[in-house]
């Protein structure tokens, strides 16, 4: 799967689209496909305060736990109810359906600290 | 780790079947090849190939053969009969699980203890303590290759590679030089994964010849070849206990619900005998149960588990069931909390989540 072009990406394997001067949040293919089989995730509420490079939550395969680091400071507004009950979509359509949290950012500063798609995939490629 | 990984005689096969390796107990072994969820699916409704060379091979021979073994490990061996295998737990003074495994009787006077892998330097030391005369301690386990097949079409896609009637070969009971795809082998029907399948031991080669036959012959019928995450999640199902997590040379097998192997009715005293009868007759302080989840989380190895405020034990192993599709796990619990219904609750990072004892095994095959 190619990596989208339009999205930022952090170290940590989370991705990042700015819609509307809000951004959404989720998780790379390259993370999904090193966890395997998702069984469970866990998200903020609407109204929590994320911090960059601090848990938000977490993303359990049948074999381990894997925590979710925010890329961004911001405020949740919007979660994924969906991956409550079909937590597969994570490993089904990462950049589209999966989608984690939206929020509303402090800081636009560390957008610059995310990378571009080429840069991120530098990184994955082995 | 910076130590060099040790590898089994298939390492090489793993690329080419998308085998996607960890490190497992200072061995590069392939954790899953498609996902752990669809191998585990493929083992409980058609079969999988489990590549487990790494268990360790110790051959125990000799006239005293019998007498030391009845001393060292727990359950009956005077009751093994040529061609049956039998599961046992070796323990410590202490009555802990130095290790559990099974003894196949080859000869009258030799026997194949197939221990686990990340034991295989601590059992040998052991048991080259214990050694007493006439007997003659040899660890064969860089010598034999191991592959599992598990599944309820093992039997009908192995028959295809032998002359040998499989059928003959009852549940623990085993076979030497069964004739298998060309291979000199042993196959015996044992498992680790609560379905009907075999196990078959032989020379690297053979086994490396065997793995590709296997799986070309068995693919119509569903043979896929599976990691060790599939065979953890599906003994964790069936309710077989993993050394490590269920039993450790702190836990007794008593504890740890292995009642059936320690037989301390036989007439040879065994190491570990005298705590062990005391904790059969005045019952065991903590227990091994099942717990399912009644809130939303799932359990996992380490995590604490409270009464109110009172710790009363540890989940020992937890996953999601890919065949219940319940959260559930073992726990080592007081066995005050062990009654089936308890409610009890899970420390997950940093909330307690409800959870309830149930009965176990979590999977039987029907």
């Amino acid at each position: 799967m190619s990596t989208p072009k339009d999205l930022r990406y952090s170290e940590e394997h989370e991705w990042v689209k700015e819609e509307d001067g809000k951004y959404r949040i989720g998780i790379t293919h390259f993370a999904q496909s090193e966890l395997g089989d998702i069984v469970f995730v866990e998200l903020p509420q609407v109204g929590d305060q994320l911090k960059s490079d601090e848990p938000f939550g977490s993303v359990e395969s049948v074999k381990t736990v894997s925590e979710l680091y925010a890329p961004l400071t911001g405020k949740v507004v919007e979660v994924n109810e969906n991956l409550e009950d079909s937590p597969e979509l994570v490993n089904e359509s990462p950049y589209e359906g999966a989608w984690m949290v939206v929020v509303e950012i402090d800081n636009k500063a560390e957008l610059d600290e995310l990378m571009t798609a080429e840069q991120y995939e530098e990184m994955t490629a082995e | 780790m910076t130590n060099q990984l040790l590898r089994t005689p298939l390492f090489e096969s793993y690329k080419e079947y998308g085998g996607k390796t960890i490190d497992f107990g200072g061995w590069e072994l392939p954790v899953q090849f498609s996902s752990i969820k669809a191998e585990h699916e493929a083992v409980r409704t058609k079969a999988g190939l489990f590549d487990v060379s790494h268990m360790g091979e110790v051959f125990v021979s000799g006239s005293g053969a019998l007498d030391y073994l009845q001393k060292l490990v727990t359950n009956d061996v005077s009751k093994l009969k040529i061609g049956q295998a039998q599961y046992t737990v070796m323990c410590n003074e202490q009555g802990g699980t130095i290790d559990d495994f099974l003894i196949y009787k080859l000869e009258e006077e030799r026997y194949l203890l197939v221990v686990n892998a990340s034991n295989i330097e601590k059992d040998v030391a052991w048991m080259e303590k214990q050694q007493t005369d006439n007997v003659v301690i040899d660890n064969q386990s860089s010598n034999y290759a191991l592959l599992a097949l598990q599944g309820p079409v093992a039997e009908s896609v192995l028959q295809k590679l032998t002359k040998e009637s499989l059928e003959e070969i009852k549940f623990f009971r085993f076979k030497e030089h069964v004739q298998v795809g060309g291979e000199d082998v042993l196959v015996s029907r044992t498992g680790y994964t609560g379905e009907n399948g075999f196990e078959i031991y032989g020379t690297p080669e053979a086994i490396q010849n065997l793995w590709s036959k296997v799986l070309q012959e068995g693919k119509e019928e569903g043979v896929v070849p599976a990691g060790l995450g599939a065979r953890d999640t599906l003994r964790f199902e069936a309710g077989l206990p993993l050394y490590g997590q269920e039993l450790r040379e702190d836990i007794s097998p008593l504890e740890a619900g292995l009642g059936f192997v320690v037989k301390v009715n036989k007439e040879e005293d065994f190491i570990g005998k005298d705590i062990l009868v005391k904790q059969k007759a005045q019952g065991v302080e903590r227990k091994l149960v099942g717990l399912e989840m009644i809130d939303k989380g799932i359990p996992r190895t380490g995590y604490k588990v409270f009464d109110g405020d009172k710790e009363i034990g540890e989940v020992t192993t937890g996953t999601q069931s890919p065949t219940l599709k319940k959260n559930i796990g073992f726990a080592l619990l007081s066995t005050e909390f062990t009654e089936l219904g308890t409610e009890v609750e899970v420390e997950i990072r940093t909330k307690r989540l409800k959870a309830r004892v149930i009965a176990t095994p979590f999977y039987k095959r029907s």
